[in-house]
């Protein structure tokens, strides 16, 4: 337990937290818009910026997040007009950032060698100002993940629904990427941007498995971020390895024993559960003056109705009953 | 002269779609109160043309809300718009989650949900026969009760103009009774009901009027005749000379 005596591990244990709590909250958003691997095409969109910080002497930190936010908004735009699908859209950011940001790195005279500190992430060499940055970024984003979660879910599950109840659906819709744009960024320095996708998705996966209703799983999701990221560092220093690649791995462990686990609350919460329609609760009338009788071909709708015959009659159901007719 | 106080105006209503003309020249008013069905055959614009009047696809003619037209209606919360069921995308949400979702014209950003809000959800699940289901995932219900959710959804609301898609589409006669319940009580609160419809079903003596689209024009709009016990074909007006004809039984 040496390593919460060194500062550098406070700084890395601080970025993770921050990473494993504000990655899945906003892919939990991108999940249920079936954008999974948006979060990719973001963090090779990011390697332009970090290109252009290299080629420009500034700070990547902030020249990235301004880059992948522009980036990430333009393409959301770009959806909604139709004038690109999803998966071109992302096929753009993908080769787009990472040949850019590469040309850019190597014309500031940078190797790759420089670059893999945010490809892959350098967790360990985080410094005070960096981590000032993530925290006050990711507080803006879990703010708005947590604080408009009814509104979000309601746009990115039923937009025509959204837009007719009066949400500001491009707002929100871009404001989604835009924050996504953001955590990608953030996390750079933890997981790296190759990476970093797993974390916004894998512990929204794993939730999946074990909770039920999107406000849950998203709290679960970010539970399981944060075991992911923060034991994932400790287990770097302690067993020498790379940080961003053991807090992945380790969420992939995690949605591996998510399965059994599932199958396990599955059969126990069974009853709860039922594929079949269930008979909703109708009230139980008695007609006994029905003058028409009902019977096959007699004009009104058969149906067959837990093992008896309904009529479907001025619209409720009339159900033969000793002397008179159920009403359904 | 248009009637100020209609819940809907259409007038010369074209909707061009990819270069496709969708609806054309649709003309017609819906008064407050009127259980109104859009009838015609697949692809004769029915869905389009809803769309069309909640300000969902481009249009050209004039499209009133409540007397405003629809680019400038704001008052969002007086609309209960019930989309086709595969239309919405749902991972992991309960049913009480989805339903939550009619309230949020009702709610401010960032504010919880209040008392009122809870209990109108409740409520709404309640009407629908569904308050046990309120927990269970929504992608988990059959297609009936996702379809009594998608109608919770809007009944959550203060919607005083509802707009179903298909409400009857693929769903059990269970939930069609419970539809057609929901639909009773919402025509004694005097609110307007306008919904595409294949085929009647239960719903046949709650409609007062039905539209009838061809070819995305307006071939037919009158008071809805249901048809006599005994007969054995469900006649919608003019439906004969199209060809809709339904057997029953």
């Amino acid at each position: 337990m040496e390593w919460l005596g060194l500062e550098f591990m406070q700084r890395a244990l601080l970025a993770a937290l921050i990473t494993g709590l504000t990655a899945p909250a906003i892919g939990t958003y991108l999940v249920q818009r079936r954008l999974s691997l948006l979060g990719d095409g973001l963090g090779h969109l990011a390697v332009a910026g970090v290109g252009l910080a290299f080629l420009t002497g500034t700070a990547p930190l902030p020249l990235a997040v301004l880059v992948c936010v522009l980036g990430a908004v333009g393409i959301e735009l770009l959806r909604e007009v139709g004038r690109t699908s999803g998966d071109v859209g992302l096929a753009i950011l993908f080769y787009g950032g990472l040949s850019g940001g590469l040309l850019l790195a190597s014309l500031a005279g940078q190797g790759t060698g420089t670059l893999s500190a945010y490809l892959f992430g350098s967790l360990l060499t985080i410094n005070a100002t960096e981590l000032w940055i993530i925290a006050g970024l990711a507080a803006v984003v879990l703010l708005v993940c947590l604080g408009l979660l009814p509104q979000l879910f309601a746009v990115s599950a039923d937009e025509p629904f959204a837009r007719t109840i009066g949400l500001p659906v491009r707002v929100y819709n871009v404001l989604v990427v835009a924050l996504a744009a953001v955590t990608v960024t953030v996390s750079m320095r933890t997981v790296g941007l190759l990476l970093v996708s797993a974390l916004m998705v894998v512990p929204v996966a794993t939730a999946n498995h074990l909770v039920i209703g999107f406000r849950r799983s998203m709290l679960t999701a970010m539970a399981l971020g944060v075991v992911a990221a923060v034991s994932g560092t400790i287990g770097s220093y302690e067993f020498d390895t790379a940080p961003g690649a053991l807090i992945v791995v380790i969420a992939i462990g995690l949605f591996a024993l998510s399965w059994p686990v599932s199958l396990l609350l599955a059969r126990r919460a069974a009853p709860a559960i039922e594929l079949v329609d269930d008979q909703p609760p109708l009230q139980h009338e008695v007609t006994e003056d029905h003058p028409h009788v009902h019977a096959e071909g007699c004009g009104h709708l058969a149906v067959t109705h837990g093992g008896h015959v309904d009529y479907i009659h001025d619209g409720h159901r009339h159900a033969v009953h000793g002397g008179h007719y159920d009403e359904h | 002269m248009t009637d100020s106080t209609a819940a809907i105006t259409a007038e010369n209503v074209d909707v061009v779609l990819s270069g496709v003309p969708i609806v054309r020249r649709a003309t017609f008013e819906v008064d407050a109160g009127q259980a109104v069905a859009v009838t015609g055959n697949n692809g004769s614009g029915k869905t389009t043309l809803m769309r069309a009047l909640l300000g969902l696809v481009p249009h050209r003619g004039t499209i009133r809300l409540f007397g405003t037209d629809v680019e400038r209606f704001h008052d969002w919360r007086r609309i209960g718009y019930v989309p086709q069921r595969s239309s919405i995308l749902v991972q992991q949400a309960t049913a009480r989650e989805v339903v939550a979702s009619g309230r949020l014209g009702l709610r401010r950003p960032f504010w919880p949900a209040s008392t009122a809000d809870r209990r109108a959800v409740g409520d709404a699940l309640a009407e629908v026969g569904l308050a046990h289901r309120a927990g269970s995932p929504f992608v988990r219900l059959s297609g009936g009760q996702q379809q009594r959710v998608l109608i919770a959804r809007a009944l959550a609301g203060a919607a005083d103009l509802m707009v179903w898609d298909e409400p009857l589409a693929g769903v059990d006669q269970a939930t069609q009774g419970v539809l057609a319940g929901v639909l009773s009580r919402l025509r004694d609160a005097g609110r307007t009901v306008v919904m595409v419809l294949h085929e009647p079903g239960p719903f046949e003596p709650l409609i007062d009027r039905a539209i009838t689209l061809a070819d995305g024009r307006v071939v037919a709009d009158g008071p809805f005749v249901a048809s006599a016990g005994g007969h054995e074909v469900h006649e919608w007006p003019h439906a004969r000379a199209h060809g809709t004809g339904l057997e029953v039984v």
